[in-house]
């Protein structure tokens, strides 16, 4: 798998109603941190069916952003059953990201 | 063996990177997030000779690949230790271990923290250590800013052009920062400076809803509601891994004169974590050339 885009749309059936965990990265083209982190992310995606990575654009989907209490990116936020279940905020290692949703 | 490794892909390390290749010299950058360092939290450079706009990002793209292009070596693995061994430096990571005739430290500096209870749980939820990455979630809400220095006033500035109140919390009574800073800052009708006061307390509720600040003259203490905190209270550098190598000063950083040499043989330093006046992209770079031609000469040397 790659990594998908979700929006407001999509984001129900990608996110909340996935049969595997999500990690749902936060971020922002204008971003270095999180573009910094996005050929880790494509890495983790690549070959990957254990978990999805899903990314979300704050600006386009300011109410997503909001309904989710992100207020600094980029944020990682970690998906089971439609229920967060861990977060990370600010740039981290690749094995940091895999510890997210494996741990 | 390699002959030189470098710890830290930031501006001053990859430039090191590229001297060290330059002079044909094997070379390994090891990093322990991504490469770019401090700089990629920077959205538009506009005081590096040759581009007048170019993000942090985009900059420290440009010289990674140029450094990979003259065939050095990036692996993305955090250094813990560094030992010295008949004649040679292997250095430690969480997984393994290299081996080279000389070592470059090029671990630049985090933010400082205030060291209060909660403020790690906060940071993302309330606190912020960027005014220009996260300053747009608070457009027409309450913010402050702690700090004196030139990145609180500009953060300060920053956001009083998209919150609705800016409050500038600072322990001293005058700022350290520069003076056509501090004058806009004051003209500004949307920001009311605190003097002479320390944050004591972050107030939450799953996230920051306000601050507890001690007036340090007279004892006094004020709650002030808030959104955001965005803290500005200086860097620290990344040497504490190498305090028994080198020599540091009282503040931590790596005690070296412009030739970048520290006080142990075939180690050098460059950037932020050296001692030094000016911490600029053009200083760090500029180490960068020197510490990887002082390496160079030091293994010619051998």
């Amino acid at each position: 798998m790659s990594v998908i885009e979700v929006n407001k749309g999509n984001f129900e059936e990608v996110v909340l109603k996935s049969e595997v965990p999500v990690l749902a990265d936060f971020n922002a083209g204008w971003c270095g941190p999180c573009r910094a982190m996005k050929p880790m992310l494509d890495e983790l995606a690549e070959g990957n069916e254990a978990y999805k990575i899903v990314s979300i654009d704050i600006d386009e989907e300011d109410e997503l952003a909001d309904q989710y209490e992100v207020s600094s990116i980029p944020c990682l936020v970690v998906f089971k059953g439609g229920e967060e279940v861990n977060r990370s905020v600010g740039l981290i290692a690749k094995e940091a990201i895999a510890d997210l949703v494996e741990g | 063996m390699l002959d030189i490794i470098v710890v830290g892909a930031g501006p001053a390390g990859m430039t090191a990177a590229i001297y060290a290749r330059r002079a044909a010299r094997t070379v390994l950058v090891l990093e322990a997030l991504s490469y770019g360092g401090q700089i990629i939290n920077t959205p538009d450079i506009e005081n590096y000779p040759v581009e007048a706009h170019i993000s942090g990002f985009d900059f420290s793209t440009k010289v990674y690949e140029q450094a990979k292009g003259l065939g050095a070596e990036f692996k993305f693995e955090k250094v813990v230790g560094i030992r010295r061994e008949e004649g040679a430096f292997v250095v430690e990571t969480a997984k393994n271990a290299y081996e080279a005739c000389a070592v470059i430290l090029a671990t630049g500096s985090e933010n400082r923290k205030l060291g209060l209870e909660d403020e790690q749980k906060l940071t993302g939820r309330g606190v912020s250590y960027c005014a220009t990455c996260d300053g747009n979630f608070y457009r027409r809400k309450t913010v402050a800013v702690v700090g004196g220095g030139n990145t609180a006033l500009e953060d300060a500035l920053y956001l009083s052009d998209l919150a609705e109140k800016v409050y500038l919390i600072h322990r001293r009574d005058s700022f350290r920062g520069e003076e056509t800073n501090a004058a806009r800052l004051m003209e500004r009708a949307n920001v009311e400076i605190v003097w002479n006061s320390n944050v004591t307390r972050l107030l939450s509720d799953k996230r920051l809803t306000g601050i507890e600040v001690t007036n340090k003259v007279d004892g006094s203490v004020r709650t002030i509601e808030l959104n955001g905190l965005f803290i500005a209270v200086g860097r620290v550098p990344e040497n504490q891994n190498f305090a028994s190598l080198v020599n540091l000063d009282e503040a931590g950083y790596v005690v070296a004169g412009e030739d970048c040499h520290t006080s142990c043989e075939g180690i050098f330093v460059a950037g932020d974590n050296r001692v030094k006046t000016l911490r600029q992209l053009v200083t760090a770079t500029a180490d960068g050339a020197m510490a990887a031609t002082e390496a160079v000469k030091y293994i010619n040397s051998l």
